[in-house]
């Protein structure tokens, strides 16, 4: 009998598999990877697998995991088409899988740059497995390198090459970093730690091409020349949709889902960074690429699948190490209004708690754990501590402030 | 290698070998106990690889204040013998200690 067929072993779809089984799912599971590697922790890619030659990936579940769940795990497979009035799967290799569920947990793929130069040798992206291990294996020998945008994975990448004595230079298109993941205030102290470890940051420069003979040498701004040794391009993802456009679903920035997660057939779903999910509380659709909407997502899917219809409303929350900084993020700070800073001992900013309409919406905290995990506690119940109270920054005061007002909630 | 006892949300009780200097948390997940899905991969940031610890010969290594406060703010209750177990290194000093899985 046809069970639950998952293209994609990521966060999102590793997760799901797991979570079928803890709902006490008993069907087949199938899940499909394009990726040739053994499921892994993507976060970790750009820091702690690349100081060492021989670190190896951190993978999701053990293998005995998936033997031991009954989920078959086909690595290096691409699933090619969906033919929906069967309800199958076909994948490169000729074969076909029945599906009563059908499940898209692609993910996305690094946005390309199309300037001249952009395929020399010498340029990377930094998403895979795959990308992490040319990356490692090309940085001996390199002293400088220019990081073409000025997002979560470039950064990351650019604090981590610094650390190795590298001279870096981050170029980002907008006035300032980070766009729209984190506020301007987050961005700039973000900024200000980069050059402490000693990046270059460049903001509001256009990039006019990639130069080298056979290989990188230089990237041409629109002001000046930066010589390299090696580029990374970080201008970040677009979701992996090809499969869903080529089988009629509606696409729209990513695979368009309903609340439970459900797209416009009704025996496909999607989840995680290639999918467009209504917002709870607004219904509003959107695209989160984070590994806490991928893994909540699968969870609130896995309990749908088993027999417990379950809409999807999780606070989002991300994080971001950037060297020594640590940087969290709790709700989403779209429609605020209003911004109130907190800063450590030292005078450095320590968080941003952001009100849209007088309510709680959103926390960013930098090297500040205590805080980020209340402010999740905070979202989920939807209190609002007073404003002196979170100006603050004191987690004990907040956690004050928050047990009563559920107290009397 | 440290013998570790992980005693599993259904209360399953798994003893496994587990390489020094890795996290008690990867040698968890290596081995395939269940209940640690730690997600953020051993960041101390999302508190899916807490545990308690039942028994150990020695006193484990103080707890940083990251831990600490990730733990005393999480939504399963911390108590006195919790720990976030990517923060926590195997060594021979933990051989025979027994941690009970929190899960998520």
């Amino acid at each position: 009998m046809a069970g639950v067929v998952i293209i994609g072993a990521g966060h999102g779809g590793t997760q799901l598999a797991a979570g079928l089984r803890d709902e006490g799912y008993a069907g087949t599971i199938d899940l499909i990877s394009a990726d040739p590697d053994h499921p892994y922790h993507k976060p970790p890619l750009s820091k702690s697998f690349m100081k060492a030659e021989d670190a190896p990936l951190q993978p999701l579940r053990a293998p005995v995991f998936f033997a031991d769940k009954d989920i078959r795990l086909h690595l290096g497979q691409t699933a090619t088409g969906i033919d929906r009035a069967a309800k199958t799967v076909t994948l490169a290799d000729g074969a076909t899988l029945p599906y009563a569920a059908l499940v898209l947990a692609t993910g996305t793929e690094a946005r390309r740059l199309t300037l001249p130069g952009h395929d020399l040798p010498g340029v990377h992206t930094l998403r895979t497995a795959s990308d992490a291990r040319a990356l490692r294996g090309a940085l001996p020998g390199v002293a400088r390198v220019v990081v073409i945008g000025g997002g979560f994975i470039g950064l990351e990448a650019a604090a981590m090459l610094a650390g190795r004595g590298i001279a870096v230079t981050v170029a980002e298109l907008a006035p300032r970093l980070l766009g729209r993941a984190a506020s301007a205030e987050v961005a700039q102290a973000v900024a200000h730690e980069l050059e402490a470890l000693g990046v270059r940051v460049l903001t509001g420069v256009s990039v006019e091409a990639i130069e080298g003979e056979g290989r990188v040498a230089a990237v041409r701004l629109g002001t000046e020349v930066l010589a390299a040794d090696l580029v990374i391009v970080g201008i970040g993802a677009v979701p992996v949709d090809g499969l869903a456009r080529a089988a009629d679903l509606t696409v729209e920035n990513g695979v368009v889902v309903d609340a439970h997660l459900a797209t416009s057939d009704p025996h496909i779903f999607a989840l995680g960074d290639c999918a467009s999910f209504p917002a709870p509380g607004n219904g509003r659709h959107m695209r989160l690429e984070s590994v806490q909407n991928a893994t909540d997502q699968a969870r609130a899917l896995a309990a749908t699948l088993a027999g417990k219809p379950t809409a999807y409303g999780a606070v989002p929350w991300f994080w971001s190490d950037i060297g020594p900084m640590k940087l969290q993020i709790a709700g989403l700070i779209g429609a605020a209004d209003e911004a109130i800073t907190t800063h450590g001992a030292d005078g450095r900013l320590k968080s941003v708690y952001h009100l849209a309409a007088g309510r709680l919406v959103a926390v960013e905290t930098l090297n500040s754990a205590g805080e980020h995990m209340l402010a999740r506690r905070l979202l989920t119940d939807g209190v609002t501590p007073p404003r002196d109270v979170l100006a603050t920054g004191d987690a004990a005061r907040i956690k004050a402030a928050w047990q009563d007002l559920t107290a009397t909630a | 290698m440290t013998k570790i006892t992980f005693i599993e949300p259904n209360g399953t009780r798994r003893e496994i070998e587990a390489a020094d200097g890795q996290s008690v948390m990867l040698a968890a997940t290596g081995a395939g106990i269940d209940g640690i899905s730690a997600e953020c991969g051993g960041s101390c940031i999302c508190a899916t690889c807490h545990c308690l610890v039942i028994d150990a010969p020695q006193d484990l290594p103080e707890m940083e204040d990251t831990e600490r406060d990730t733990l005393e703010f999480t939504s399963d209750a911390m108590q006195d013998n919790s720990r976030l177990t990517c923060q926590v290194e195997v060594t021979p000093a933990l051989d025979g200690a027994v941690f009970q899985v929190v899960g998520h």
